[in-house]
């Protein structure tokens, strides 16, 4: 185990989510809605990062998440690396990929569209998964992945 | 089957188009019948649209449809706060198709999947207004007898113009070159070059409007140049009349050219051309009626064979 890793106690079995912005780590804890879990979750930010420079990383306790979950950090963090533990051994490294299909995530960009005017779930459809671009099912704007408001 | 929507015009194919061109024609042949005798078409008008309304009204009432609707959302329980859903749901219970315009972009497209009956889109916001578009693709089908490889040119306002950029989807099909005429505040905005490029659409783009530049073109379609589109009113002074269409500018026309307008239209074409053998824009305006009775029957599953064999044509 490296020096980083060992900043926080590990963990016997559950997923460790490391590589997160350091400003986006509530966000992340947030989109996985961790708030509402009963098992252990620690929560760290401002470590330091080469990358990053800082960078936050959570680790939860007899935890897995589905891809559709792991899908939805996309948004705000599409670099992370989600470390499956078991036993205390990383059996599984899994990064973000960002979905086809956004669904209910992210707010549009554009007032006059009719999910900003209606309790509706908002819907978009990725367009360009390397420059990050989706585009609104409703009002067809398209716009930048890491310009758009969380819902 | 699944139930029929006419909300975008982007989302249709080239065999679709043309299928509906030809129901329409269907319609220009014999426009008086009563094949959707005991159906109630819906006008929903969210936003007024006297002209848009009173084409689609005409065309259900010439098809024996009867017509319930608003004229403008003042009227409706929208002012008191009803969602769009509830009033599109509330009004699917009395009618079996519903034609609808909003000044919210994407409200028909919400509406289509909430709703039980088939949605019309009439316009929503700066999005679409894809029966327009049908119109216009009508129009120019038949002054020129095809819509294949054609010179388009596209004159006024293309920045916030929604039939412009509607035209440019509808014809991405037929290999057309469009010419871009406009002022560099209102030039086509960088979205729809790429989606030529992406389509392999030729494009030009000018700013002098004159007889020379339109000598080639076979389709001119003009839009209003409105003053409360500029930031700077310097700008605006200095182009509101280079983009007035004169018949004096007509000379070197092509024969076959045709000017058309999605209307109203104010000072961007001169009186003196509403004389001249080009002009087509008030036609076009009943070609409205044609497309539009195919829009309504296509949505509630009356096809082509249906209209041909129609017994119930008024003579």
């Amino acid at each position: 185990m490296n020096k980083k890793e060992r900043l926080v106690a590990a963990i016997e079995n559950g997923t460790v989510i490391d590589h997160i912005p350091s400003n986006k780590t509530y966000q992340v804890a947030n989109l996985l809605g961790l708030q509402n879990l009963d098992t252990i979750v620690t929560i760290g930010y401002n470590y330091p990062s080469k990358k990053l420079n800082k960078k936050g990383i959570i680790k939860i306790e007899n935890k897995f998440f589905t891809d559709e979950e792991i899908s939805r950090l996309s948004v705000v963090a599409p670099n992370v690396v989600l470390s499956i533990i078991r036993d205390y051994e990383v059996i599984e490294k899994k990064r973000v990929e960002t979905p086809d299909i956004l669904k209910g995530l992210v707010k549009c960009n554009n007032p006059k569209c009719i999910t900003n005017n209606e309790p509706m779930q908002t819907v978009f459809h990725t367009i360009n998964k390397d420059k990050g671009v989706i585009r609104c099912q409703y009002c067809d704007k398209e716009q930048d992945i890491n310009k758009v408001e969380l819902v | 089957m699944d139930k029929q929507n006419f909300v975008t015009i982007a989302g249709l194919s080239k065999e679709k188009i043309n299928y509906l061109i030809e129901m329409a024609q269907e319609f220009e042949k014999y426009p008086n019948r009563d094949i959707l005798n005991g159906k109630i078409v819906a006008t929903l008008f969210f936003e007024p649209s006297t002209r848009t309304r009173l084409s689609f009204e005409t065309a259900a009432n010439r098809l024996g449809a009867r017509v319930i609707g608003f004229t403008d959302a003042k009227v409706t329980s929208a002012t008191k706060g009803e969602t769009l859903k509830d009033t599109i749901l509330m009004v699917s219970n009395y009618a079996d198709v519903i034609v609808m315009r909003h000044h919210i972009e994407g409200a028909a497209q919400y509406a289509s999947e909430v709703a039980p009956v088939p949605i019309i889109n009439a316009g929503d916001g700066a999005h679409q207004h894809p029966s327009q578009c049908l119109l216009d693709l009508y129009s120019i089908y038949k002054t020129q007898g095809t819509l294949e490889n054609l010179n388009i040119y596209l004159v006024g306002d293309l920045k916030y113009g929604r039939t412009v950029h509607s035209l440019i989807m509808a014809m991405r099909h037929f290999n057309p070159t469009f010419h871009f005429v406009a002022p560099t505040e209102l030039a086509m905005p960088d979205e729809y070059k790429m989606y030529c490029e992406e389509h392999g659409i030729k494009y030009v783009e000018h700013t002098d409007f004159n007889e020379d530049v339109i000598s080639d073109a076979d389709i001119l379609y003009m839009t209003r140049v409105q003053k409360e589109r500029f930031s700077d009113l310097m700008e605006y002074e200095r182009v509101k009349n280079v983009y007035i269409l004169k018949a004096s500018m007509l000379g070197k026309a092509r024969k076959n050219m045709k000017i058309l307008h999605p209307l109203p239209r104010v000072n961007e074409i001169a009186y003196d051309v509403d004389s001249d053998p080009h002009a087509y824009y008030i036609q076009q305006a009943r070609n409205g009626l044609y497309a539009r009775e195919a829009i309504i029957c296509d949505v509630l599953g009356i096809t082509i064979d249906d209209v041909r064999k129609d017994k119930t044509i008024i003579k």
